[in-house]
């Protein structure tokens, strides 16, 4: 981490992997060796440049490495007479540590089948990295990554892109239960750091968000989609809260549940001169909100409709009884 | 940008791996710094040796042989400078393109970038377009977490000034930092207090003003055996998980099933509506009360009692005037 002119360094460093970038590529126009390699395409002509001058020592024409100019001025590069740099330069000890742990992170909190790919991927990284890297000293410790969800979205995006049906196994929560069901997914997208599969679902025969943190097992299938992605769905708010079958509830937050309006969906919050939050929302499911509503006990109360109320409170004390 | 610099450093890079023998440095000022003065000379071919090393570039100074006597010779060893072949199978190389969107932090995150990027030039392709549906937790938001990262790296010792947990007096502290573990979402940095003469832990969000880094770059050795994250935790403030034993009916509560740590079929409940089963969970005993309340009468707590007794006692409080007294 030195100070000094920081430009020259980095451009040395872009050279080292562009080089064998090329080496292992063959010609590659300028355009596909940016975007592979994170690099503006003018900077690109510029590394290519100072490449022009360098080579083995010596002074002759042949000593310098060969950049064809005729092939850059068509936006391709092709580079020749470096094979000294055939091959990238090892991790250097800050980038081994920073990719061990974050693949520590992954590994920490997930399921046996991704432990072991990530120990494997460990044990060939760690392989390369140059001699010093403290990566053994930085513990990124548990819940920093969810690897599950992730290698999750992955296998769905690579359904979504071959038109493949998924057999999912999704916990509803509403109905606190498990259940089975074919999908033709569509998209993955996300909401308010919440990830969802939109998808058409056979079993209620239309369209449903499954939200990834409650697939609890999914299984790509090899028959094709059978419902195509006919509506281009707004992915705005709107797609995650009215429906038609929605009844508009307004309740009453004391502060300890103020939460709830960053975390659903809300029409109106009108602030009460008691400290406490009045808030109207559309509910499209009557146990959605009884549960909620227990979560939040004695926080939350129904204004309207009174009969939500009462199954509320008809809850609350079923659950009491227990205890007497 | 200096285009003559970035020539010269990397014709003095290539001329280092090249040669199979040191490179004397005469030779070298005599190819690459003919213009300079002796004193320019070895300014500027310290500073470039340096600026190499810190892009990892592993330069090694030797003697000659007998004949040069003690002038130094430089060369750099071609299988020590190039990354090793690498194959990785998809589902490996899935999962380090989803390391590279784990750090929620510039610099680190994008030194991972700049992994995948070797690895691309070595011809082992992985794939991070598709992953930007992938949320990065991996956070360090304390402003001196690069100079204890680095530090740990170089094995500097560090100088900072802390104020320890329920106090305001600032002491200053200086540190050979054996490491940092993240734990309950803060990070600590753990290491040998110079001062008190022990091993002591210190939340970086408690750091005041900046750290720096004093002295040379291995300045010592960490211990054998030293688990950072254990040593953390083990002189970090206790953790709030808490053991719990809790019934649920038959079939519910499906989530804290998959968290359980021990689940008993039919057992005896709190009523004969359904059948009951007995779940132990080991967790952060945050937000647990809210979670078992949204079950309602699905789930009973019978363990801890303080649990218990706060399940109780927010159910007692609904319906009660505007939610109740707590």
């Amino acid at each position: 981490m030195s100070p000094t002119v920081p430009g020259a360094k980095d451009q040395v460093a872009r050279l080292l992997t562009l080089v064998p970038f090329l080496h292992t590529h063959g010609q590659v126009r300028i355009d596909e060796a940016a975007r592979a390699l994170g690099v503006d395409e003018e900077q690109l002509v510029k590394d290519l440049m100072v490449l022009l001058m360098c080579g083995l020592p010596g002074g002759y024409p042949d000593d310098l490495i060969d950049v064809d100019l005729d092939a850059l001025e068509a936006g391709v590069i092709r580079v020749s007479n470096a094979d000294y740099l055939a091959r990238p330069l090892r991790l250097t000890p800050t980038e081994a540590s920073a990719i061990i742990v974050a693949l520590r992170a992954l590994r920490n909190g997930a399921k046996d089948e991704t432990r072991e790919v990530v120990d494997r991927a460990l044990s060939k990284l760690e392989a390369a990295a140059a001699e010093g890297s403290a990566a053994t000293q930085i513990d990124p410790g548990l819940n920093a990554a969810d690897a599950d969800q992730a290698l999750l979205a992955v296998r769905l995006r690579g359904a979504v892109d071959r038109q493949r049906q998924v057999r999912l196994t999704y916990y509803v929560p509403a109905r606190d239960e498990e259940s089975e069901r074919i999908v033709d997914p569509h998209r993955l997208l996300t909401h308010r750091g919440l990830t969802y599969l939109d998808a058409w679902c056979h079993s209620a025969e239309a369209p449903r968000l499954f939200r990834l943190d409650r697939v609890a097992e999914a299984v790509v299938l090899d028959t094709p989609v059978s419902v195509p992605d006919a509506t281009a769905r707004d992915l705005g708010d709107s797609l995650f809260t009215s429906s038609s079958d929605t009844t508009p509830v307004t309740l009453r937050l004391q502060p300890q549940a103020h939460w709830v309006t960053d975390y659903y969906s809300v029409d109106d919050i009108r602030a009460q001169d008691d400290g406490s939050l009045e808030v109207d929302l559309q509910v499209a499911d009557e146990r959605w909100l009884t549960r909620l509503l227990l979560r939040l006990a004695p926080y939350a109360e129904v204004i309207a409709p009174a009969s939500y109320g009462d199954a509320f409170t008809a809850a609350a004390q079923d659950a009491l009884r227990l205890y007497r | 940008m200096s285009t003559q610099k970035s020539e010269r450093l990397l014709n003095l890079l290539i001329m280092l791996l090249v040669q199979r023998h040191f490179v004397p440095k005469e030779r070298i000022r005599t190819l690459l710094y003919a213009d300079s003065s002796t004193d320019a000379f070895e300014k500027m071919f310290e500073r470039d040796k340096e600026e190499l090393r810190s892009l990892g570039v592993p330069i090694e100074v030797g003697q000659m042989d007998a004949y040069f006597e003690d002038e130094p010779g430089y060369r750099i060893r071609p299988d020590e400078f190039a990354l090793p072949d690498i194959d990785l199978e998809p589902d490996e190389a899935a999962i380090i393109g989803l390391a590279t969107k784990v750090w929620e932090h510039a610099r680190l995150a994008e030194a991972t970038t700049d992994v995948v990027r070797k690895l691309t030039a070595l011809g082992v392709p992985v794939d991070v377009s598709a992953l930007d549906i992938v949320q990065p937790r991996l956070s360090a938001d304390e402003p001196t977490f690069d100079v204890f990262f680095e530090a740990v790296q170089e094995r500097s010792a560090v100088e900072f000034d802390y104020v320890r947990s329920g106090q305001s007096e600032v002491t200053s502290r200086r540190l050979h930092p054996w490491g940092v573990a993240r734990y309950s979402g803060r990070w600590y940095v753990v290491g040998h207090d110079l001062e008190r003469g022990a091993e002591r832990v210190f939340r970086l969000s408690r750091v005041q003003g900046s750290a720096r880094k004093v002295g040379p770059p291995g300045a010592y050795d960490v211990p054998p055996g030293t688990v950072v994250g254990e040593v953390a935790r083990r002189l970090a403030p206790a953790p709030s998980s808490q053991r719990a034993v809790i019934l649920a009916r038959a079939g519910a509560g499906v989530p804290l099933r998959r968290d359980a740590d021990e689940i008993t079929s039919g057992v005896v409940g709190p009523d004969d509506r359904t059948e009951w089963d007995r779940l132990v969970t080991n967790r952060s005993s945050t937000g647990l009360a809210d979670e078992l309340l949204g079950y309602g009468a699905d789930v009973y707590v019978e363990e801890p009692a303080t649990l218990r007794e706060a399940v109780i006692q927010r159910l007692s409080g609904v319906g009660g005037p505007a939610g109740g007294a707590a």
